[in-house]
């Protein structure tokens, strides 16, 4: 059955000359994790004894998971306030924040010393309730999992009725539509209880993760280092999620040749100055209570960083976004939900990479040249495994995949 | 009343799964004994004779060389850490001993009363023992490092190198070795000239204040790890103010307790988390009836 309003996956190549190029970057990265293996972490990076954490946590884990926060925030304003208006964004924020949280996951364990033990926190053995980090390994796991659940109505809708193995595997097929049946039903009287519990691990986690700082007092420059790190971590994740999901959705329309869902963004956009202007109040109060905005006085890495991080990142989309006539405007959007993206990842990167400054380090800690090629292979993993879905499951309401033939 | 039994088991199923996690948050407490050990070191009397680096490799099964070779001070003229090889290193700093001799220190793990690392150590591999020493369980390590990022001392360092096997390596005090069985950590009994004192922490604590006392001209009044970080058990005396020597100067607060507040305040009895997942559900009925 195929829709007039929509487009047919058969008008569109999944490779194109930009899709190559990303393509490329996954390889050299695969390339990269699979030297990191067999040579191990002192020849794949630059981490040493004073630094410990490089880009594959700053960007990778860290930014990461502010990055997948479209996934709660979406889904908390469509499900748990019922702006249904807002469906048509919903699944691609789903799918973003489902195949991010699996690539801070694969990120996590490119980086683990012994990352065939990455089970270990799971054992009550070995719990440690003090860790931040351990709250935020949990969390992490169990949301994957919510995520992954909240994903099969997905799977379902496409495969329900439909399940067709080839070959000899096709005796599997009955027994997979009642296993596909099973899980329908028990999901349509569940799945709000998923919904609540990814919200309520998001918030944990993601402001878990600003907890992971606040223990350095003594090493993350006071701009950044702050008792309440981890509230402010918690804000910049909603309003990162909300401007993920608008970046996301331009380009996904853009790529796939289907209409902006401009009337839907423009209206989800009003959220952001909202989100940020709180973010920067907290921000303000905090510094002048701690009178650290004293560092902001001479020219460092640091202040030029927090200035670029908080003007470019906080301010400037407050004023684009804040603007109704902006907002209408499809580039405008874009370039909104995009500095809003850059303020929270470089912000992420501040905290964990350039704001960390340990006691005796000779030189400031520059990524090698596998680390960055791992982080870039990931992000073109995580693009091209979203056009993979994109293609073959029904994610975008106006794209009609392969799923639509027939 | 089937949905009535499902919804019954779904809720135990939410609540068991919660209460679980929040049992192990009260499980972990900072009980250190009265009689922790502890060790003074008194850097005007040491020498630079680096024969604590070597009685340290070789009671660790670290790589060392014939004891003469320790003899040679050219190495001191570089500033060095602790590495994945090497649980301490003696730095030398020329004329800042009393009357213009060098001064030289050793550094290692200052074995925190409440160590930022086993705080935020994700498996607890990182464990403080009630005895006094930071003890590192390499079979539950997972190499995530972030004990590294903690100390506020840099000590903790990886085998990098490793691809396969990697471990972390710090001074455990020679506390399998050699406190169980009643002996001294290897470097206190090695040194020729008694500069580290071991014993019970408050005993080499009033050492050191006895020492400042009588030698007002000897020593300035700080005992570096009394109260650093909330008291470390390696402690330090000395003619030159620590932050001359490199030793980083730090709050008296110690940094894990802001976070294990953080934590331990909002997971209490998982009370924040199950709160907010009834909030949630509540906004998702009250918003459900607005719609209609």
């Amino acid at each position: 059955m195929r829709q007039t309003n929509g487009i047919n996956r058969n008008d569109l190549k999944f490779f194109t000359p930009g899709v190559i190029i990303i393509t490329i970057f996954a390889c050299l990265g695969i390339f990269s994790i699979i030297y990191r293996l067999i040579f191990g972490l002192g020849a794949a990076t630059n981490l040493d004894g004073q630094y410990p954490w490089g880009i594959w946590i700053g960007i990778d884990v860290a930014s990461g998971v502010a990055l997948a926060a479209g996934g709660f925030t979406s889904s908390f304003i469509a499900h748990i306030m019922h702006r249904e208006r807002y469906d048509v964004i919903t699944r691609p924020a789903l799918l973003t924040a489902l195949l991010g949280y699996t690539f801070v996951a694969i990120g996590v364990m490119i980086d683990l010393g012994r990352y065939y033990w990455i089970w270990h926190p799971i054992m009550p053995s070995m719990w440690q309730g003090n860790s931040a980090l351990f709250e935020v390994g949990m969390c992490v796991m169990l949301y994957v999992t919510v995520l992954y659940i909240e994903f099969m109505p997905i799977v379902i809708e496409r495969f329900l009725g439909k399940v067709n193995f080839p070959g000899i595997l096709s005796i599997l097929n009955h027994t997979t539509e009642i296993i596909l049946r099973i899980f329908n039903r028990f999901l349509s009287k569940s799945i709000s209880l998923f919904i609540i519990a990814g919200v309520v691990l998001s918030c944990m986690h993601q402001s878990s993760l600003g907890t992971l700082m606040a223990i350095v007092p003594s090493k993350l420059h006071p701009l950044w280092h702050t008792p309440i790190l981890s509230l402010l971590f918690l804000m910049s994740a909603f309003s990162v999620g909300i401007a993920m999901v608008i970046f996301e959705s331009i380009l996904a329309s853009r790529s796939l040749k289907i209409p902006f869902e401009t009337p839907v963004l423009s209206q989800y956009a009003r959220y952001i100055p909202l989100l940020l202007w709180i973010y920067l109040f907290a921000k303000v109060l905090d510094m002048v209570s701690r009178d650290s905005y004293v560092y902001l006085q001479h020219v460092t890495l640091e202040s030029s960083s927090f200035f670029l991080e908080m003007v470019l990142g906080v301010i400037s989309p407050i004023l684009i976004l804040s603007s109704r006539r902006l907002r209408k405007k499809v580039p405008w959007l874009f370039t909104g939900a995009a500095l809003t993206i850059f303020g929270v990842l470089l912000n992420r990167i501040n905290v964990f990479v350039i704001g960390y400054s340990p006691p005796y380090a000779t030189e400031r800690y520059v990524p090698s040249i596998m680390e960055i090629l791992v982080t870039v292979g990931l992000i073109s993993c995580i693009i091209l495994l979203y056009r993979f879905f994109v293609f073959h499951f029904p994610v975008h309401h106006a794209f009609k995949g392969k799923h639509y033939e027939g | 009343m089937t949905i009535n039994r499902k919804d019954f088991l779904r809720t135990v199923g939410v609540l068991t799964g919660a209460a679980s996690i929040s049992t192990l948050n009260a499980s972990i407490q900072h009980n250190v004994d009265l009689d922790r050990l502890g060790v003074l070191s008194d850097l005007t009397l040491c020498i630079g004779c680096r024969k604590c680096e070597f009685a340290c490799n070789k009671s660790h099964g670290l790589p060392y060389e014939s004891i003469d070779k320790y003899d040679d001070p050219s190495i001191m003229e570089n500033f060095r850490r602790p590495t994945s090889t090497q649980h301490t290193v003696v730095n030398r700093y020329p004329e800042k001993g009393n009357n213009g001799l060098p001064l030289d220190v050793k550094v290692q793990c200052m074995h925190c009363e409440h160590p930022a690392c086993a705080s935020a150590c994700i498996v607890g591999a990182l464990q403080k023992d009630p005895k006094g020493p930071v003890t590192y369980d390499a079979a539950k390590c997972i190499g995530c490092r972030y004990c590294m990022v903690a100390c506020p001392f840099q000590v903790p360092q990886y085998q990098y190198d490793n691809a396969l096997t990697p471990i972390l390596m710090k001074c455990d005090l020679c506390y399998d070795q050699n406190i169980k069985n009643g002996q001294l950590p290897s470097c206190v009994a090695m040194c020729p000239r008694e500069v580290m004192v071991f014993g019970q922490r408050k005993d080499v604590l009033a050492l050191a204040h006895e020492r400042i006392r009588t030698h007002p001209d000897r020593y300035i009044d700080h005992v570096y790890g009394e109260n650093e970080v909330g008291g470390t058990s390696w402690m330090y005396i000395s003619s030159e103010p620590f932050e001359n020597i490199d030793l980083p100067t730090l709050s008296y607060e110690c940094p894990s307790h802001l976070t294990e507040n953080i934590q331990h305040g909002i997971f209490k009895g998982f009370s924040g988390p199950i709160l907010l997942f009834g909030l949630l559900g509540l906004a998702m009925k009250l918003y459900r009836k607005d719609e209609e």
